[in-house]
C-alpha cells in the first residue's frame, strides 16, 4: 500500500465537503498518519466552487497539493470534477458524484451545463468511478448523506481499514445523524467495490 | 511512527492558537470577527475560566484587551488584516506604554484575498509600530508561539504581534497540548508615568522603546525559533511562516533559515548565514519584508525578483521561480461555466437588491455577504471600500453632486458593519446635512463570517443573553427624521418604503429586516417550497432576475414548446429546485401565476 497520497475535496459550497474531508483525515489519522488539510472559509462558502486539500504520509509539511499532484479526487458535484483537471496525474483516481448543480450563468440561460464532462477523464486514461450520490441519499432516507457515500467509495483506495472510517463517524458523528451516514458509507463503498 | 501518536490533537491554526493562550493563562480575549480570524475567539470561548466577547471593531477589542493587561491579566485580541488598520491607533501607542499582563495580538492576513478586500502584509505593523512579531508556520507552531509571545511580552514590557495567514489558520495538523499555566493575579496598580501618554511621559517612553528594540534583537539571535537547517551551502534561503513549508518541500535538501519570530531580525544569524551560501533567496508572500531589510545590510540576495509579490505561493511556484522548470506537462484544464458565489437560498439581502436594481441610483456598498449583490443579474452595487465605508462614500458623493445627485445616492451596509464603523458614518451625515439614503440591511447576524454575535443581535459571544441595539431609536438620536423598517422580501413595501426614503429631502434610513436563512432557529421554522407548474409558466424569465440559486432555466426546442402549449416565441421555462427555502420572492414576480407553495400545487 502507498504509504503517502494527495486527496483533493472540491464541488458545491454547502455540500458537505467539510465533513466528508474530516472523517477522512481522522480514519487516517487513526492508521498511523500525519496529515495537514487546507480550506477556505468566508465569502467562497456561500455558493461557490470549494475545495479542500488533505495530504497524508509520515511527515507532510506544505498544506497545499501540487498541480499534477492529486493521486485521489473526490468531487461532489460533476462540472466542479473537470475544474480541477491540471491537478490530476496519468494514475490519479477519479471518484465523482453524477449530481449536477447549475452555476448562475447557466441557471439564467446565458450558458447550457456542458456536456459529455466525464469525457475530459476517459480522454486522459484517467481511472474515474462515477456515483450517483443522490440515488444513494434518496436510498438511505437522507439526501444530504451523499458526501459520506462518495466517503465509502474513497475508503476502497485508501491504505486505511474500513473498520476505522467507521470508528471515526461513531466517535464524531452525533447520534440522530450517525445511522444513515453508516448506510451511505456502506453502499458507497459497495459502488467501487464492483 | 511515534509521532503521530493518538494523543496529539488534530487542529486548525485558529483552534491551536486559542489552546496556546488558554495555556498562556490567557483569562481575556476581544476581537472582531474576519476571515481568516473568526475560529481564534469561537474556539477560546469553549474553556473554561475566561472572558471573551467580540467587540463592535478592531480598535475597541484592542482597547479592551489593553484595559485587561494594566489590570494584570493576560490579554488576547484577534482581527484580520484588514482590521488592524482599525486598530493602529491604539496599536502604535501601547507600544509606548508597555503592558502589565502580557498582552497579544493576532493578525491574519488573507493572501490570495479568498475572503478579503485587499491584500495587505501585516508584518509591516511591526516595523512601523516598532513591536515584536512572531510568524508560526502550522497549527503546532501556532499553539507553541502564543505562549512564548506571553512571555516575550511580559519580560520585554511590549505588546506582541503574532501574524498568521489562511493557510495556517485554516490548515489542520497535529497538536501537542500542554496544561495550563496559573493565570495572573489581577489588581489596579497605578503607574502613570507608563500608562498615560501625554508629551513628556511619551518622550521618555520613546526612548525606552529603542533600548527594547535592542534588546529585542539580541532575543532574536538567541531565539530557537529562528533556525538554520542546514544541507547544500550552493544555494540557501530566508523564509518564514507558510512559505517555509513550501520552501521545504521545493528544496528539501538546501539549507534553509526559518524565521519564527520574525521581527526585529537576528542581523548577526543572518550575516553568518549568509556567508556560507553561495546564491541566497528570500522567499516570503506579499511585501519583500525580509528582503528589503536584508538588502538593507548589504547582502545580496534574490527575492521578489524572481518570487511573486502577489496572492499565495505554493510548492511549485517556489520551484519554478527558482529553477526555471514548472510542474510537468499538466492536463489543460477544460472551458467550463465560472462558480462564483451567490447569495443563499432565501437570502433576505436579494430582495432588497432586486429592488435597488429597478431603481436609477449609485448603490454605495459594504462589507458582508450583501457585497455580493454587485454580481449579475442583481448586479445592484457601485462601490465597496472597507468596513463601514459606505455611509461615508455615499455623503462624500451627495456634497461633490450637489443637487445633480438628489435622489440618485444609496449606502447600503449589514446590521454588524453599522455597529462596526457605520454610525459615526451617519451622525457625520446628519451633522453636515447630507441628503443620501442608507440602508441597514438588518439581518440580526455577523453572517459571512458564520454567524457571529453583534451588538445588534441580543446575545454575547459566551452565548449569554445581551440588550440588542434599537437601531431605529438609535438612527432617531442621531437626529435622522426619516426612518422606515421593512421586510425585503415583501417586494411592492420594500420598493415603496425605498422610494420614499430616497425621495425624503434630508438623510434617511431604511433598516430592512429579516433573519439570515442560515440561522438555525430559522431553518427550524417550517417554510413550505414553491414550485413552479412548467405549463402555466409564460417564459418571461422575470424569476431569474432574482439569481436565485434554486431557480434554473430550461430552454425548450418549437417541437418541444408546442407540445407543452407554448406560443412560437416560447424559448423555455424556469424551474424551482428542491432546494427553495420558501421566501416567495419569486412567486411576487411571477405574473402569468405558475408559481405557487408545493402544497398548493399538489392540492
Amino acid at each position: 500500500m502507498k504509504e503517502s497520497g494527495n486527496i483533493l475535496f472540491c464541488g458545491v459550497g454547502g455540500q458537505g465537503i467539510l465533513l466528508a474531508s474530516e472523517i477522512t483525515a481522522y480514519a487516517l489519522l487513526e492508521a498511523g498518519f500525519d496529515a495537514k488539510k487546507s480550506e477556505v472559509h468566508g465569502m467562497a462558502q456561500r455558493g461557490g466552487s470549494v475545495v479542500a486539500h488533505l495530504r497524508f504520509g509520515e511527515k507532510v509539511y506544505s498544506p497545499l497539493i501540487d498541480l499534477g499532484q492529486v493521486d485521489f479526487m473526490v468531487a461532489f458535484e460533476m462540472m466542479e470534477s473537470v475544474r480541477y483537471l491540471p491537478f490530476l496525474h496519468e494514475k490519479s483516481q477519479v471518484i465523482v458524484n453524477t449530481h449536477t448543480i447549475a452555476p448562475p450563468s447557466v441557471a439564467t440561460g446565458k450558458t447550457t451545463y456542458p456536456e459529455n464532462l466525464l469525457a475530459n477523464f476517459s480522454r486522459h486514461n484517467i481511472s474515474h468511478l462515477p456515483i450517483d450520490g443522490a440515488a444513494i441519499g434518496h436510498k438511505v432516507g437522507e439526501i444530504r448523506a451523499a458526501n459520506v457515500a462518495l466517503v465509502g467509495a474513497l475508503s476502497n483506495f485508501l491504505p486505511v481499514q474500513k473498520e476505522l472510517f467507521l470508528e471515526v463517524m461513531k466517535k464524531r458523528l452525533p447520534t440522530k445523524i450517525l445511522d444513515v451516514n453508516l448506510k451511505a458509507f456502506a453502499e458507497g463503498s459497495k459502488v467501487s467495490g464492483q | 511512527m511515534s509521532e503521530n501518536s493518538i494523543e496529539k490533537l488534530w487542529l486548525s491554526g485558529n483552534e491551536a492558537f486559542a489552546l496556546g493562550a488558554y495555556e498562556a493563562g490567557v483569562t481575556v480575549a476581544s476581537g472582531y470577527p474576519g476571515t481568516p480570524s473568526t475560529e481564534i475567539l469561537e474556539n477560546f470561548a469553549q474553556y473554561d475560566g475566561i472572558y471573551t466577547e467580540w467587540a463592535p471593531n478592531e480598535k475597541v477589542a484592542l482597547e479592551v484587551t489593553i484595559g485587561a493587561s494594566f489590570a494584570g491579566a493576560r490579554a488576547l485580541a484577534t482581527m484580520k488584516h484588514v482590521g488592524v488598520n482599525v486598530a493602529a491607533d491604539p496599536l502604535f501607542t501601547v507600544s509606548y506604554t508597555g503592558v502589565r499582563g502580557g498582552l497579544v495580538i493576532i493578525a491574519a492576513d488573507d493572501p490570495e484575498m479568498h475572503s478579503s478586500q485587499n491584500e495587505q502584509d501585516t508584518r509591516n505593523y511591526a516595523y512601523a509600530a516598532k513591536l515584536p512579531m512572531f510568524e508560526p508556520s502550522d497549527p503546532a507552531e501556532a499553539r507553541e508561539f502564543m505562549k512564548l509571545a506571553y512571555d516575550i511580552s511580559e519580560i520585554y514590557d511590549t505588546p506582541v504581534l503574532v501574524r498568521s495567514t489562511t493557510r495556517v489558520s485554516h490548515v489542520k495538523g497535529r497538536v501537542k497540548p500542554e496544561t495550563r499555566e496559573t493565570p495572573p493575579e489581577t489588581s489596579i496598580q497605578k503607574d502613570p508615568a507608563k500608562l498615560v501618554m501625554l508629551p513628556a511621559n511619551a518622550r521618555r517612553r520613546r526612548t525606552i522603546l529603542e533600548d527594547r528594540h535592542e534588546s529585542l534583537v539580541q532575543f532574536s539571535e538567541s531565539c530557537y525559533h529562528n533556525r538554520i537547517e542546514w544541507g547544500d551551502r550552493k544555494i540557501g534561503f530566508i523564509t518564514s511562516g507558510i512559505s517555509y513549508l513550501y520552501t521545504k518541500e521545493a528544496f528539501p535538501e538546501a539549507s534553509i533559515m526559518k524565521l519564527g519570530m520574525i521581527y526585529p531580525f537576528p542581523e548577526k544569524m543572518i550575516r553568518d548565514f549568509a556567508e556560507e551560501i553561495e546564491k541566497l533567496y528570500i522567499i516570503e508572500e506579499l511585501d519583500p519584508f525580509i528582503e528589503t531589510h536584508v538588502k538593507a545590510m548589504g547582502i545580496r540576495c534574490t527575492g521578489k525578483k524572481l518570487i511573486p509579490a502577489v496572492g499565495e505561493l505554493n510548492t511549485s511556484i517556489i520551484k519554478k521561480a527558482i529553477t526555471g522548470k514548472g510542474a510537468p506537462d499538466l492536463f489543460t484544464p477544460a472551458e467550463i461555466p465560472m462558480r462564483p458565489p451567490n447569495m443563499c437560498p432565501g437570502c433576505p439581502h436579494r430582495g432588497l437588491f432586486y429592488c435597488l436594481s429597478r431603481l436609477d441610483v449609485f448603490v454605495s456598498g459594504d462589507i458582508g455577504c450583501y457585497t455580493l449583490g454587485f454580481l449579475p443579474p442583481l448586479s445592484a452595487m457601485d462601490s465597496c471600500v472597507c468596513m463601514g465605508a459606505s455611509i461615508g462614500v455615499a455623503h462624500g458623493m451627495a456634497k461633490a453632486l450637489g443637487d445633480a445627485g438628489k435622489e440618485k445616492i444609496v449606502a447600503v451596509l449589514g446590521d454588524s458593519t453599522f455597529c462596526h464603523s457605520g454610525i459615526t458614518g451617519l451622525v457625520n451625515m446628519v451633522y453636515n446635512k447630507s441628503y443620501a439614503t442608507v440602508i441597514i440591511l438588518d439581518n440580526r447576524i455577523t453572517g459571512m463570517t458564520g454567524h457571529q454575535q453583534n451588538p445588534a443581535s441580543g446575545k454575547t459571544l459566551m452565548g449569554e443573553p445581551a440588550h440588542a441595539i434599537d437601531l431605529e431609536a438609535l438612527c432617531q438620536a442621531v437626529g435622522v427624521k426619516h426612518i422606515a423598517t421593512v421586510n425585503p422580501l415583501q417586494l411592492k413595501q420594500t420598493k415603496k418604503a425605498l422610494k420614499e426614503a430616497i425621495e425624503h429631502d434630508g438623510p434617511s434610513v431604511v433598516i430592512a429586516r429579516y433573519p439570515c436563512a442560515l440561522l438555525p432557529e430559522e431553518k427550524k421554522k417550517k417554510k413550505t417550497p414553491y414550485s413552479l407548474q412548467r405549463e402555466d409558466c409564460n417564459g418571461c424569465t422575470s424569476c431569474l432576475r432574482i439569481g436565485c440559486p434554486s431557480i434554473s432555466w430550461t430552454p425548450v426546442t418549437p417541437e418541444e414548446g408546442a407540445k407543452l402549449g407554448y406560443k412560437e416565441k416560447q424559448k423555455g421555462y424556469a424551474q424551482i429546485s428542491e432546494t427553495c427555502n420558501g421566501c416567495g420572492l419569486c412567486a411576487q414576480l411571477c405574473k402569468s401565476k405558475a408559481i405557487c407553495k408545493t402544497k398548493e400545487a399538489q392540492a
